[in-house]
């Protein structure tokens, strides 16, 4: 069997060196308009390690078969790597069963399933849905469609002007009527790292579920939730150093158990007569048809990856990255940041006085510094923070001090274009 | 600066985003229109004052990066007093300018806008150099619906 095995969790892990984790990210050894590549987009998609591009290959060339048909020897290895890479996932959120993981496309496609699906069940009309001012738009729009159909309002916690939650409001804001609350761990547009496990207590403590978005979360902090005690989470491989395309819905079993089918088809159901259809058991409910089986390889790869490292020695240095950023960035003429929440990590949002955010990423690209500009799929968040567009750099693991001081020099040159 | 950094940001274009002519409404009884480019989230209302078929006034309000404040701004003061054809092949003219390689960048038809020659090195930016150009259009149609970029 050839196929992608889970880091053997006894080796003793290295100290983190950045240097040492670069070569592991084989996009990053190029040039861009002749400069060094500094991939500084971390929030939009992640680069992949060369385990899970190996991975990926490796499934193809050697393993590639359906799953759970398991008739013959590529099948039967197939469906072995792919249940192993769902185990994988499940320790990494620390989940308390395999079964509580679902694989989706990414974020967007969870929290569509738990709006269509237990949202549909639940939510009715004069009923409220909770999310927070500074969601990106996948967590606001399915709400939105839910709340339209059923006669539901949405409700929204406000932030501060730092882009910290205003806890205060939100006990005020969890009523009688609210039935679901969907909040972000940390916001892709300011790094916010919110207090979700407050969120979710209060919330608890009116018998009031919680769905947590981790897609911004997952490539930087640890997850655990059933220390958190969310009744969903949801995450995007591609955001984590693996692959687009697949994700995860962690949901407790009860509320899966209790949650009518997002999509009908292949592989979610027992038996099918054209007069009724028993579906099948957790969590192939909600896997209808052939899944990403390649990207749940990729995606389990990505975890062996990020298991492998030492993780407080890469918090350390993302700690550390951010800090110094801050200061080099925060310290130029005309430049302000944007979001400055009092837990933060891995990005930093900012606007130039004179300078609109897609002038400052055009130039930087010349530089061979890669950012986004624009609102971040969070234009509720722009307005309250009475901005059009930041400019974002947003860092991951594989980012040195070296890259910051490019994007600073890039910066200056910004500044001298548009004096 | 690179060369094509250079040429993108000439120094007509980075004085027209700084101070832009024409900034601002005209009566209601200007033909007007809202534009849109969803991808950066830039906003432009573009509204103009007809008289037969001279564009009498033409003004810009809204907020973007320099390529498209610029942009409006040049084009309120290349079009005033054109009539609505010329209007039209001015804008043709212009889109050549910035998609087609090889293009004629002539000032005897394209005026002051020849700066944005620069702008085809940079594909991404050409959305932000016609965007007040398509709400234009969109204004002398009369269209209710806000133009867009997409």
């Amino acid at each position: 069997m050839t196929v992608a095995r889970p880091a053997a969790r006894t080796a003793k892990t290295a100290p983190f060196e950045v240097r040492r984790i670069r070569e592991d990210f084989p996009i990053l050894n190029q040039k861009v308009f002749g400069k060094p590549l500094v991939y500084l987009d971390n929030a939009a998609t992640s680069q992949k390690p060369r385990a899970v591009i190996d991975a990926i290959v490796g499934f193809y060339e050697h393993d590639n078969a359906n799953i759970h048909r398991g008739l013959h020897a590529l099948s039967e290895r197939a469906t072995a790597a792919y249940e192993s890479a769902r185990g994988r996932l499940r320790r990494f959120v620390n989940a308390a069963q395999d079964r509580e993981i679902v694989f989706v496309r990414g974020t967007t496609e969870a929290i569509n399933l738990v709006a269509q699906t237990y949202g549909r069940a639940h939510v009715g009309a004069g009923d409220e849905v909770l999310i927070t001012a500074l969601e990106h738009h996948s967590n606001i729009v399915p709400w939105q469609i839910l709340c339209g159909e059923k006669g539901a309002r949405l409700r929204v916690v406000p932030i501060d002007d730092r882009g910290d939650l205003v806890l205060d409001e939100l006990e005020s804001l969890l009523t009688p009527k609210t039935r679901i609350v969907s909040v972000a761990h940390v916001s892709n547009a300011l790094g916010t790292i919110n207090p979700v496990r407050r969120i979710v207590e209060a919330a608890h403590a009116r018998g009031i579920p919680v769905l947590v978005d981790g897609a911004q979360a997952a490539p930087h902090l640890p997850i655990d939730v059933r220390d958190l005690d969310c009744d969903f989470y949801t995450l995007s491989g591609h955001k984590m150093f693996g692959p687009t395309g697949i994700g995860i819905l962690y949901g407790k079993e009860h509320h899966l158990e209790g949650m009518p089918p997002y999509q009908g088809g292949g592989d979610m159901i027992a038996s099918v007569t054209f007069e009724k259809t028993e579906y099948n058991r957790l969590p192939y409910k909600f896997e209808a048809g052939t899944p990403h089986i390649a990207g749940v390889i990729g995606l389990g790869a990505a975890v062996d990856y990020l298991s492998g490292l030492d993780a407080g020695g890469r918090m350390a240095h993302e700690e550390d990255l951010l800090a110094y950023a801050t200061d080099k960035v925060g310290g130029l003429p005309r430049v302000r940041i944007v979001g400055t929440a009092r837990e933060k990590t891995s990005v930093l949002s900012f606007v130039m006085d004179g300078v609109h955010p897609h002038d400052i990423g055009t130039i930087l690209d010349r530089e061979g510094v890669a950012i986004r500009a624009g609102h971040h799929c969070a234009q509720p968040l722009m307005e309250r923070l009475g901005v059009d567009a930041t400019a974002r750099a947003s860092l991951a693991l594989y980012n040195t001090r070296e890259d910051i001081d490019a994007l600073a020099a890039g910066l200056r040159r910004v500044l001298e274009v548009f004096r | 600066m690179s060369t094509e950094l250079g040429d993108l940001y000439q120094e007509v274009i980075l004085d027209h985003n700084r101070r832009p002519r024409n900034f601002g409404d005209l009566p209601a009884a200007a033909r007007r229109a809202e534009g849109h480019n969803p991808l950066c989230g830039d906003r432009v209302t573009v509204s103009v004052v007809l008289e037969g078929d001279i564009l009498k006034d033409v003004r810009f309000q809204g907020s973007g990066c320099a390529i498209s404040k610029a942009s409006a701004s040049m084009m309120t003061e290349s079009l005033k007093g054109r009539s609505r054809t010329e209007a039209e092949d001015l804008f043709q003219a212009f889109h050549r300018l910035l998609t087609e390689d090889g293009a004629s960048a002539d000032p005897n038809v394209l005026g002051k806008l020849v700066v944005f020659s620069g702008v085809r090195e940079f594909p991404v930016r050409v959305k932000c150099a016609t965007l007040a150009w398509h709400t234009l259009r969109a204004a002398l149609e009369n269209a209710r619906d806000i133009a867009t970029t997409e």
